[in-house]
């Protein structure tokens, strides 16, 4: 199986951990991704922040690259630049002036390449598929999946589980053996793009969610997000030096999990390049 | 000869400042078969009508010509005025100068050519109208009930006590509807069961009204005032004549825990109940879905221990036959689910309810409250049965909503909601409810007072905002609500959590509104005929609708509207015969080629098809025929026609084409 | 403002955003779901309140519209479909071209700034460079000399996991990127 793949920026950046062990992972589900090629930032929080236009022109000019480059289905693991692949096919696709009017800007023609986040990416995959897969059950692990904000919402573009109670990427844990809990904060926000200009407003969210997980009996947490790794991962020694708590929870990549119950090794995958929790 | 009389109002200065009626008068007196013509100033009063019957009878007019207001306004009026002096009111036409004229043009030269060219048409077509008779219908003066909720327990008592005889259809195994289930009533906090009791037991032992419980409408023909309605009685595998209500049979059961019904899931019952303690037919049934012996042939110990011998294992749906002349159909609401999916409407994730065990909807709540409830009227939480000490209420939940719910307000909510804390205060003394709101809608008698009372005086904490999630933790149900008034997002850790869910119409009313021809609105809500003159009428002639099938209301309301159906009912059956205007379609048997055209356009399925026999009772021809009680002569039929056989009298082709050609 | 530039703000905003404004009953679901209305000086509801009076400049100078987390809670909640996160969006837009953005969240601003800088030069985020610009604009700034320092332990630590990656990457086609940002923000054909 062929998808195309879009990194984003934080993939090749800070947190191309989560590129190791995605490339990693598919490539033993014999899935071979291929990396748009001279593929853009897609704007990320700042555009939409700053510029209506730029928001919808940066993943655009992507997802015209797509098209170009004879791409159906698109694999973006980040979050973020998944919703605003998403947000901007709706925006163009419902509006022809607005069309017209980016092509004229980005210099091709945005296409309806399907866009997939992580968690749609192992459902095209097929969950049956991965489970006959599975070389070493994830018997012992206990995992809260923390959906974050982007996955699922807004639900009229994000089309994908459930806002308030989804089930998808508990389900694809499942399929690894793994125990999925029942905890509150699937879906509440860890903080987003606040990591440096707003720190405060990270470590209070993100303390939220480590300490419901670990209220549920979670040993561990699933992400499907980079900017979500970041502040659970890299800030948890600073919420446990504000907040007094010690959690050492182990926050997972989704394709980590999925990689280790194939039986690749933590090191393979990039788990020891960590910070909290478990490295091996 | 025609001998016509035209008489021109002036309608004071409605019609007479830009008229210039006196020119209109001598302009119409010239035309063909005028036998005379008068202005008045106001020709509906008194004076005027009588100089209209004095000119019927002194010039021995066989047509008038009333050339005033629109007959909408006053064309009963001066048929009747026709009438009285003898002739046809068939006979009599108005030419509408006010709203067709006067009212729409100012040019008084332009608006007195056109009133008399107005005044012509309505010449030609009076030559050519005939004398009509209204039609007469048979009535059986006998009602039907659809629903025994409050709604219908009022139709029929009012129906019955007036001396006809009503048949009442209940769906669930006893009469009371929702109102059996309350706990107390706002404003008065009446126990519910206590004042609706004696009014169930009244319907039960009426010597005239006839009450078919677990049964529905199988399917129901004919027209106003002579419906043939198809019951089917539901098997009970009790016989309610032998049974004596004793009781034996569910003390015996030993399939004690399904889910209630009537507790709304709060509670449970045996396979073998009766709903509620006063059940009307006080006689149990048996779900046949969970019954040992209906399932599986094991068990049979109800039918030992009835020492009436009244439990029938082989019991079968029976099929009866009722013939009635107007139907009440009051088949009340539902509240909204609020966790699933419901076809359009999607549930609401972010309250738990069906995750949480202490988040429950309104009716739910009653239940706990009730004295007769599944905790003795005591308020546990379901999850531990401990008492809850901080009780959050939410308002509007699926109710306001154009994203995920009904855009209508549910109009009971706030008065109940209100109401809730109150019985939750007098029963937990230092419990506080708190309530989440976006308005109070409390604009019934002593309803603004009652909600005051409960802030004021009982002491329930009030905040304007919605609540956005819910959340369980260590037992707790985390509230995360907002109060727009000052500004601020605002948790509660509550204890129980009640949902005030929509108002919704029962299930199956869409397929019953069918079977009757009555609409409904994009909700299921029944169609009055007028949202403001007739509140309780259809546009089905003989159906009436009451309560909260028609629209969200609370019990006043619903009384008060079957009440007006009742009114309606006996209207229609007060004559053993009803009389129809006779502008309605006619088939002309000879040219009809029985193409049934009109019986497929038919909006009222009025026309019959009929088959035309010779003496010695051959076939001669097939053809089409109106039914003269159904017929609401709206020339669909005509237009379709090939062979123009069909026609409406008082509007007919000929008088038309006359008209139009009175005017080349 | 007088009442027509009042107007056409809201005619802008609505633009924008894709939504009604006349649509929200002000029911306040959106500020009892959104996870930083308690650290607002004015919540999201009361946002919308202050364009729907006329008032968008006040609510252009909030701090709150800076403090939004871009979750999309409240626009996934409201029952009206009003889309409140991208109304905050637009408020943003409108107060960055005109100006007038809150002082108190200075360091947002200027993150913003300075990632999007970074992508006008290469493309894609090269995050040292990103970091350095946010540093320096950040101080001259706000004129706290802690705030060059917060975070710098983070680099040895990024650096011991191999994510510390100096050089960032550089798109081939750098002018194509830079006509767009032209296009879009200089207002360029």
């Amino acid at each position: 199986m062929n998808l195309g793949y879009y990194p984003g920026c934080s993939l090749h950046g800070s947190s191309d951990d989560y590129q190791q062990s995605l490339k990693a992972c598919f490539s033993a589900l014999g899935v071979s991704l291929k990396e748009l090629d001279d593929w853009i930032c897609c704007g990320a929080t700042a555009a939409h922040s700053l510029n209506h236009k730029l928001s919808i022109a940066l993943p655009a000019r992507n997802l015209g690259l797509a098209a170009q480059q004879g791409c159906n289905e698109l694999l973006a693991p980040c979050s973020m630049c998944s919703l605003q692949l998403k947000k901007a096919q709706k925006a163009i696709a419902g509006d022809p002036a607005l069309a017209a009017e980016m092509s004229r800007i980005v210099e091709a023609k945005p296409d309806g390449a399907r866009v997939l986040n992580l968690v749609e990416a192992f459902e095209r995959v097929g969950l049956e598929t991965i489970k006959t897969a599975v070389k070493t059950p994830l018997a012992d692990f206990k995992v809260a999946c923390y959906y974050g904000c982007l996955l699922t919402r807004p639900p009229k573009v994000a089309e994908f589980d459930d806002c308030e109670q989804p089930e998808s990427m508990d389900k694809v844990v499942e399929a690894l053996g793994a125990k999925a809990v029942a905890w509150n904060y699937k879906t509440e926000c860890c903080g987003a793009g606040m990591t440096m200009a707003s720190e405060e407003t990270v470590l209070e969210l993100s303390h939220k969610i480590l300490a419901d997980a670990a209220a549920h009996g979670a040993q561990s947490i699933a992400v499907a997000c980079p900017m979500c790794h970041v502040n659970l991962d890299m800030k948890q020694a600073a919420i446990e030096a504000r907040y007094g708590t010690k959690y050492g929870m182990t926050i997972y990549y989704l394709c980590d999990l999925v990689g280790l119950a194939l039986g690749l090794t933590p090191q393979a995958l990039g788990i020891n390049r960590h910070f909290a929790g478990r490295k091996a | 000869m025609s001998r016509i009389g035209v008489f021109v109002c002036w309608c004071g200065e409605n019609i007479a400042r830009t008229v210039d009626v006196d020119r209109v008068v001598e302009e119409v007196a010239k035309l063909p078969g005028v036998r005379c013509a008068q202005n008045y100033k106001y020709m509906c009063s008194d004076p005027g009508q009588s100089m209209i019957r004095e000119k019927i009878v002194s010039e021995k007019l066989d047509g008038v010509v009333v050339a005033s207001c629109s007959p909408h306004m006053h064309l009963k009026t001066f048929r009747k005025a026709a009438q009285t002096a003898g002739l046809n009111p068939y006979l009599l036409e108005m030419a509408n100068i006010r709203e067709h004229c006067s009212w729409v043009h100012p040019d008084r030269e332009q608006a007195t050519v056109k009133a008399i060219e107005l005044i012509r048409m309505a010449v030609a077509k009076v030559k050519n109208n005939h004398a009509l008779e209204p039609i007469k219908v048979p009535v059986t003066r006998r009602a039907l009930i659809v629903g025994g909720g409050v709604a219908g327990i009022q139709a029929a008592l009012d129906i019955a006590d007036a001396g006809y005889e009503v048949v009442m259809v209940e769906r669930e195994p006893s009469i009371g509807g929702k109102m059996a289930g309350l706990s107390e009533t706002f404003p008065t906090l009446d126990c519910s069961q206590c004042i609706l009791t004696p009014r169930m037991v009244d319907v039960g032992q009426h010597p005239r009204i006839k009450l078919y419980t677990y049964s529905e409408v199988e399917s129901v023909e004919g027209f106003v005032g002579n419906f043939e309605i198809t019951i089917r009685q539901k098997a009970r595998y009790v016989d309610i004549t032998k049974c004596t209500g004793c009781g034996e049979c569910s003390k015996a059961c030993p399939l004690k825990k399904n889910k209630s019904e009537f507790d709304f899931g709060m509670g449970t019952r045996p396979a073998i109940y009766m709903p509620f303690p006063q059940a009307v037919p006080a006689r149990p049934v048996i779900d046949k879905t969970v019954c040992a012996m209906l399932t599986r042939g094991k068990c049979g110990v109800c039918a030992k221990k009835c020492a009436a011998g009244a439990i029938n294992y082989k019991d079968e749906d029976r099929l009866v036959k009722e013939k009635v002349g107007a139907v009440v159909l009051a088949t009340g609401f539902k509240l909204y689910s609020i966790g699933k999916q419901d076809g359009k409407v999607t549930g609401y994730g972010e309250y738990g309810y069906g995750k949480y065990k202490d988040v429950i909807d309104s009716l739910q709540f009653e239940r706990l409250v009730s004295a007769s409830g599944p905790t003795n009227g005591e308020i546990k939480r379901p999850s531990d049965g401990k008492t809850p000490k901080n009780v959050v209420f939410i308002s509007c939940v699926g109710s306001r909503d154009n994203a995920k719910g009904l855009p209508y307000c549910s109009k009971i909510c706030c008065m109940y909601t209100a109401k809730h804390t109150m019985l939750y205060k007098h029963k937990v003394h230092d419990g506080q409810a708190h309530v989440f709101y976006m308005d109070i809608r409390s604009a019934g008698k002593g309803y603004d007072e009652f909600v005051r009372r409960a802030i004021e005086q009982d002491g329930a904490k009030y905040y304007r905002g919605r609540v956005s999630k819910i959340t369980e933790q260590d037992g707790k149900l985390i509230v995360r609500g907002a109060d727009t008034l000052a500004g601020t997002p605002i948790t509660v850790e509550a204890d129980l959590v009640v949902l005030a869910a929509a108002m919704r119409p029962a299930d199956g009313v869409t397929e019953l509104a069918q079977k009757l021809n009555v609409g409904y609105d994009q909700f299921g809500f029944l169609m009055e005929s007028h949202p403001k003159l007739r509140p309780v009428e259809t546009n089905t002639a003989g159906v009436y609708i009451c309560g909260a099938a028609q629209a969200p209301k609370d019990i006043p309301e619903s009384v008060a509207q079957a009440s007006a159906a009742a009114s309606k009912v006996q209207i229609t059956l007060a004559a053993s015969e009803l009389t129809r205007e006779p502008e309605i379609a006619h088939i002309n048997e000879t040219t009809c080629a029985a193409c049934f055209r009109c019986y497929q356009a038919c909006p009222y399925h009025a026309i019959e098809k009929a088959e035309v026999r010779n003496r010695k009772g051959e076939l001669v021809k097939r053809t089409a025929r109106v039914n003269v009680g159904l017929c609401m002569g709206c020339g669909t039929c005509v237009s379709v026609c090939p062979s123009k056989s069909a026609d409406i009298e008082g509007f007919t082709e000929q008088e038309t084409y006359a008209m139009i050609e009175s005017l080349i | 403002m007088n009442a027509k530039m009042q107007s056409d703000s809201i005619s802008l905003l609505e633009s924008l955003a894709q939504t009604k404004l006349a649509d929200c009953y002000q029911c306040g679901k959106c500020t009892a779901g959104c996870p930083r209305s308690a650290h607002m000086d004015k919540t999201p509801n009361q946002l919308i309140r202050m364009v729907q009076l006329g008032d968008v400049d006040a609510a252009l100078k909030t701090d709150a519209i800076w403090q939004c987390v871009s979750c999309e809670t409240c626009t996934a909640r409201c029952p009206k479909n009003v889309d409140c996160a991208a109304i905050i969006d637009a408020l943003r837009q409108v107060s960055y071209e005109r100006g007038m953005t809150s002082k108190q969240q200075a360091a947002v601003v200027l993150f913003q700034k300075a990632f999007l800088a970074s992508v006008r030069r290469n493309g894609r985020v090269n995050e040292i460079e990103m970091i350095a610009q946010y540093k320096i604009e950040g101080f001259a700034a706000m004129r706290r000399l802690g705030f060059l320092f917060d975070g710098a332990m983070l680099a040895p630590q990024l650096q011991m996991h191999r994510k510390l990656h100096i050089l960032g990457e550089k798109v081939r086609d750098r002018d194509l990127v830079r006509r767009i940002f032209a296009r879009c923000m200089d207002g360029k054909a």
